[in-house]
This record gives structure tokens, sequence and C-alpha cells, in this order.
């Protein structure tokens, strides 16, 4: 079986990754790529201690499902914020997204 | 067996989420998206999560993916291609997150994880439904 630290350096790697697009990227659907990687990073490490850690119990795997729906639900409210600010706007750059700026 | 394919994933999943944050052409960086998430599917079956990697094929290949890829279709055009697809800070975030990925990588191996050798029981997706919440009227179903 591979060990559990396998699995928990993939999941930090993908996290970063994310990061980095949610950060760096101009394009809001990029920066919401992003943030999908980063909630990807988060269910392989539950999955994975569920696996090594518990595997009796279901609350790992339970957990990982909250994710992904909370992910969905984050997915169609954020595209559709994009959207509604395209058509009042006509851009998606972040960049130029500052109104609530201080 | 097992770490070869394990590693063959990995390699997958990481390089397309690294396609996904730097191809310029952001329908191509969907389609990366979605080669990343049937690599994190192929994980969970690795760990023995099949109902997991059935949902995620089905919630973010076919849903979320689908969903993108629609928002980019209706914000089509927007970004000038001659503009830099990073912000001006992307060298300070890529420096962040390679510190972040190494200070992550350090911890994870350094902690002595409470490790436990299991079989994964055989009715898990039974369990996986007995655990879920549910109001208490609906409990004898579960019987």
């Amino acid at each position: 079986m591979v060990p559990l630290t396998w699995y928990l350096v993939l999941a930090a790697g993908l996290f970063c990754i994310g990061v980095f697009g949610a950060l760096a990227r101009k394009n809001a659907v990029g920066v919401l790529m992003g943030v999908e990687l980063m909630l990807n990073a988060v269910n392989i490490n539950l999955v994975a201690f569920w696996r090594h850690t518990a595997v009796s119990g279901m609350t790992g795997q339970l957990f990982a499902i909250f994710v992904i729906t909370v992910a969905a639900a984050e997915a169609a409210v954020g595209l559709a914020l994009f959207i509604a600010i395209y058509r009042q706007r006509r851009t998606v750059n972040v960049e130029e997204i500052d109104t609530m700026k201080g | 067996m097992q770490p070869v394919i394990f590693a063959l994933l990995a390699l997958i999943t990481l390089g397309a989420a690294i396609m996904v944050v730097t191809t310029r052409n952001l329908l191509r960086a969907a389609l990366w998206l979605i080669l990343a998430f049937f690599g994190i599917a192929g994980i969970f079956i690795l760990l023995n999560a099949e109902f997991l990697a059935v949902a995620q094929i089905l919630i973010y290949v076919g849903a979320i993916a689908t969903l993108i890829i629609f928002a980019i279709m209706l914000t089509h055009n927007v970004m000038d291609p001659t503009q830099p697809r990073f912000d001006e800070q992307w060298g300070v975030v890529g420096g962040f997150a390679a510190l972040l990925f190494v200070a992550l990588a350090a911890i994870v191996t350094r902690v002595a994880w409470p490790v436990a050798a299991g079989e994964v029981p055989a009715d898990a997706i039974q369990r996986l439904g007995a655990h879920a919440p549910r109001t208490p009227e609906h409990k004898e179903w579960f019987h």
C-alpha cells in the first residue's frame, strides 16, 4: 500500500498550484479553477486520512462529500456572479473589478 | 504495483494542474482541469473510495467543468491576448506558493501520523449511507 505521506505531499503540491492559480490569474474564471484545485487537494487529504487512520468509520469520506457539495454550490454562485459582472462591466479581469477597493 | 500507479496518477494530476494555472487559452485550461479531476478520481480508487471516485467524475467532470466551460464561452474574447495572463505580483505569488509547498511537505513528512492498517469494510457504501446526516424519523430505513 502507498504510504500516507505520499498522498499528503501530492495534496500539498496540488494545493499550492491552486493557490498560485487563484492569486496570479487575471481572468476571474481562472481564479475559480485555482480554487477548485485547492478544494480537490483537501479532498485527497480527507480520503487519505480515512484510508490510513480510521478505515472502519466513514467520517473522512462524508467530509469529502460535504466538500464536493460546497464546491459545486460555490462554482454555481461564482460563475453566476462573473456572468452578471460581465454583462454590466464587459470585463472579467479581476484587476478591473475594484469598485469595493478601500 | 500500487506505487507505480500512484506515481503515474500523481504525475498526470500535478502536470494537468500546472497546465490549468499556466495555459493562456482558458478553454484549454478547463480541459486540463478535467484531466486533473480524472487523475484525482484515480487517486480515490487507489484509496478504496470507489463511491467518491464516481461522485468526483459525476459532479466535477459532469457538472462543474461543464459549468466552467459555459462561463468561459459566455465571457468570450474579453481578455486581450496581447496582455499578460498573470497580474504583476505573480512572481511574489509563485515564490509564496513554492515556499508554502516546501513548508507543508516538510511538516507532513515529519509528523508521526497515527497510521492504523486496516481492511476496508465490505459494506463501505452502506455504512456511508448509514452515517450520512438524516432526520431521526427515517432511522428505520437503515436497518
